[in-house]
């Protein structure tokens, strides 16, 4: 029992029998907290993801233990590995797929810029197709970094305003990839 | 009608290729498994023909994370290509910067000294511990039993530890150097290495248990995806997939590399092929590891962790500093200007999944004319269509993580 | 496998006797570079060396461990090349055939109907070369996308495409 730690209470009007808070606060909180990541893995950093599901680092820990495989159901879209042009269109067909809200996750240089692969068959970072959140850095990642990264997404989430996934700057955004 | 049934009947269980013209088409179903299909550990497309459950055809596309390792190595020079090596086969990358320093050596014409050897030997061994862990395990997450993996990432992870003494890096570990190691195992690495050796058998017998008897496992993987030695040589198989047919053909024992001739160790083979088979020899390669891996620590020879090659192997950071010769070696080195024999030269090693072939063509210049890898997987994975002919959709799952196919390793 | 012996001793200088005596296809070069015997043949010959190797009772050379295309762009009219790596798995011997063509003209016979492995092989070497294997049945780009429109191993065609954009200079102190 000593073990279960609760999340801090956002800020708030407390008082005896009632607690009063904004509804977005309580969204983000429940959001961030669990977070159904789909695994996009296609080389290296799968297996560093692997790692970092597995006994020794856990990613459950941090409410992420729900892997979502459908795209319809996932929360986080995490994109390890080389993206290869001609697996772009199939990785912006998958983050088409997901629900609002979603997130991008780019784990490793390949995702991120295309690392070491400046090739003519290499996709050069996924944010040529896909809007990304958190880059990792890292060739592979280590566990740590990946959880770091999912720590950042977290924060995004939880401090995410309701409406701005309807706002101006974002639909600027998502019609710069073409997306409606 | 009845005559109609049996005709297809025969033609699914017969092991010759099926004929579609002989089936009126209207009866199969197209299925597109992948390329991000959970359950393929990887980017494999199949677009399946399915009467039902069963399999009629299948048609593999790959390509979907294509590197253009080859263009690449014709563009850097020698040293930056282990690098890539590293990324072939990351399940066991080790073997594979190996391969790559041993093919350059042979090039060369460097001969390794026995401490140089051994020290390889352990490296490799431990890589090919960790490959077949990651392929047997994830094999039981298949068959529904999620446990085994668990146990056995703490091994791995131990692995990565031993890595990390000798290198820094856990998965893609550019270890070592043309000529030799980069520095000697420290005692830290001892200590681990002993740690991983002690601690080993009783999480892996726990592995063992947990699936080699158990029966869901066996009725599971038991003549499923099997395949008969004659054919698996005619597609190019090696390493535990052949070997799993019969065949004993193991590039450590028949050409020996790196003093592999100094060990004792079997080449454990299967009968039938199929994916039980190949589950038991690589568990059996395991346990021959760690058998090569005691000895090697055994005799451990004396000596430097290098050979002289000035023009390959940097030299120390304080000779750097102070002598002028070895910061023109340095500086040659790390700007790539050091020329190399015209020849053309073939170095195989036992990778994870097998034969691994590094074909080197040299014309003198600093990098590469041709590099060509002979990819163990990318060779096999041809007869999977045949492989998962007949059999269920979900046996067809199985086929796939028992042989192993590693997508960069696949891709190049 | 190593423990079966064979009283005859198969070395290099057999070897190319016993291709000359047997089917007495030209050899236009060989070498051993590095332990290997090298031969280099006229294109048209390849099967049926291919087939002599793989039956004779001797030698046996029945596995075929690789193939893979070489681009020699200053050899005339030479300048595609198709290498095959066999391997006697009997004897332990392994054996590179090399066979060229010119760009214009980069026709080769497949070698997929002997050996079931040299179909994804041959589609590799056409996919970076384009190296065409007449006979095989389903010769498509493997690797790249089948939207491509040149042989990227070629030595002609660079490595990157340009499409990079955080290789800024200033990163770079150019």
């Amino acid at each position: 029992m000593s073990n279960v730690k609760l999340v801090d209470t956002p800020n708030g009007h407390a008082g005896e029998g009632y607690f009063a808070t904004s509804l977005d606060k309580v969204i983000g909180l429940a959001r961030a907290n669990s977070i159904w990541p789909l695994p996009f893995a296609t080389s290296c950093c799968g297996i560093e993801f692997m790692a970092t599901m597995a006994s020794n680092y856990d990613l459950g820990r941090f409410g992420a233990e729900r892997l979502s495989f459908s795209p319809r159901q996932a929360d986080l879209l995490m994109v390890m590995g080389t993206i290869a042009k001609k697996m772009g269109p199939i990785v912006r067909q998958v983050y088409l797929q997901m629900a609002e809200p979603r997130w991008v996750i780019a784990v490793g240089a390949c995702a991120s810029s295309g690392g070491i692969f400046d090739t003519y068959s290499v996709l050069q970072g996924i944010d040529k197709v896909v809007p990304v959140d958190v880059y990792v850095p890292g060739c592979p990642p280590r566990p740590e970094q990946i959880i770091d990264g999912i720590l950042k997404i977290q924060e995004l989430v939880k401090n995410e305003p309701l409406r701005r996934r309807n706002s101006e700057e974002y639909k600027e955004l998502m019609a710069s990839y073409g997306i409606m | 009608m009845e005559q109609e049934l049996t005709k297809k009947t025969n033609i699914l269980e017969g092991s010759s290729p099926v004929s579609l013209d002989q089936l009126p088409q209207q009866d199969y179903n197209i299925l597109n498994l992948g390329p991000t299909h959970p359950a393929t550990h990887g980017i494999f497309q199949n677009v399946l023909k399915m009467d039902g459950e069963k399999i009629i055809d299948a048609e593999p596309t790959i390509g979907y994370i294509h590197r253009a390792f080859e263009k690449i190595a014709e563009n850097r020079p020698f040293y930056q290509v282990t690098t890539l090596t590293d990324r072939l086969n990351y399940c066991s990358s080790p073997i594979n910067n190996m391969g790559w320093h041993m093919t350059v050596e042979k090039l060369l014409g460097v001969k390794t000294t026995k401490k140089v050897d051994y020290m390889r030997v352990i490296i490799m061994e431990l890589a090919r511990i960790s490959d077949h862990l990651i392929c047997n395990s994830v094999l039981g997450v298949d068959t529904g039993a999620l446990t085994g993996f668990t146990y056995v990432f703490q091994l791995r992870e131990k692995i990565y530890d031993i890595y990390e003494e000798v290198c820094g890096a856990r998965l893609t570990t550019n270890i070592g150097r043309i000529g030799g190691m980069e520095r000697d195992f420290t005692p830290k690495f001892w200590q681990k290495l002993k740690e991983f050796l002690d601690e080993f058998p009783k999480i892996f017998n726990e592995f063992d248990s947990l699936l080699t008897r158990n029966r869901i496992f066996f009725d599971r993987t038991k003549n499923v995806g099997g395949i008969s030695a004659e054919r698996a040589l005619n597609y190019g198989f090696t390493g535990p997939n052949l070997r799993a047919t019969g065949v004993d053909y193991d590039v450590r024992a028949m050409n020996p590399y790196s003093s592999y001739q100094d060990f004792e160790f079997e080449v454990p083979v299967g009968e039938t092929g199929d994916c039980y088979d190949r589950f038991l020899v690589r568990n059996e390669e395991i346990r021959q590891s760690i058998k090569i891996i005691e000895q090697a620590m055994k005799n451990m020879p004396e000596g430097r962790h290098f050979v002289d090659v000035p023009e390959f192997y940097l030299p120390p950071k304080q000779d750097v500093y102070t002598k002028m010769e070895a910061l023109i070696w340095h500086f040659k080195i790390v700007m790539g200007e050091v020329d190399v024999p015209v020849g053309e030269v073939y170095h195989s090693v036992e990778g994870g999944n097998g034969e691994l072939g590094y074909y080197l063509v040299s014309d003198g210049g600093r990098q590469a004319y041709r590099l060509h890898f002979r990819r163990p997987c990318f060779i096999f994975y041809q007869a999977y269509p045949e492989l998962i002919k007949g059999s269920m959709l979900s046996d067809a799952i199985l086929t796939m993580s028992s042989l192993n196919v590693i997508a960069g390793e696949l891709d190049a | 496998m190593q423990n079966i012996t064979n009283t005859l001793e198969i070395n290099h200088s057999y070897i190319l006797e016993r291709i000359r005596e047997r089917i007495g296809i030209n050899l236009l070069e060989f070498d051993h570079p590095y332990d290997i015997l090298t031969i280099t043949i006229n294109k048209e010959c390849i099967i049926d060396l291919l087939l002599f190797l793989r039956d004779d009772e001797i030698l046996k050379f029945d596995f075929l461990t690789d193939i893979c295309g070489i681009h020699y762009p200053n050899n005339k009219h030479r300048e595609i090349g198709v290498i095959y790596h066999l391997h006697s798995l009997i004897n332990n011997i392994r054996l590179r055939i090399k066979t060229f063509a010119s760009s214009e003209d980069p026709t080769f016979l497949t070698a997929s109907l002997i050996y079931a492995s040299a179909n994804w092989m041959e589609r590799e070497t056409y996919d970076f070369y384009g190296a065409i294997f007449q006979g095989h049945k389903d010769l498509r780009r493997i690797l790249n996308m089948d939207e491509m429109n040149y042989f990227p191993m070629r030595k002609e065609y660079p490595l990157q495409d340009g499409t990079r954009t955080d290789k800024e200079d200033k990163y770079f102190g150019r």
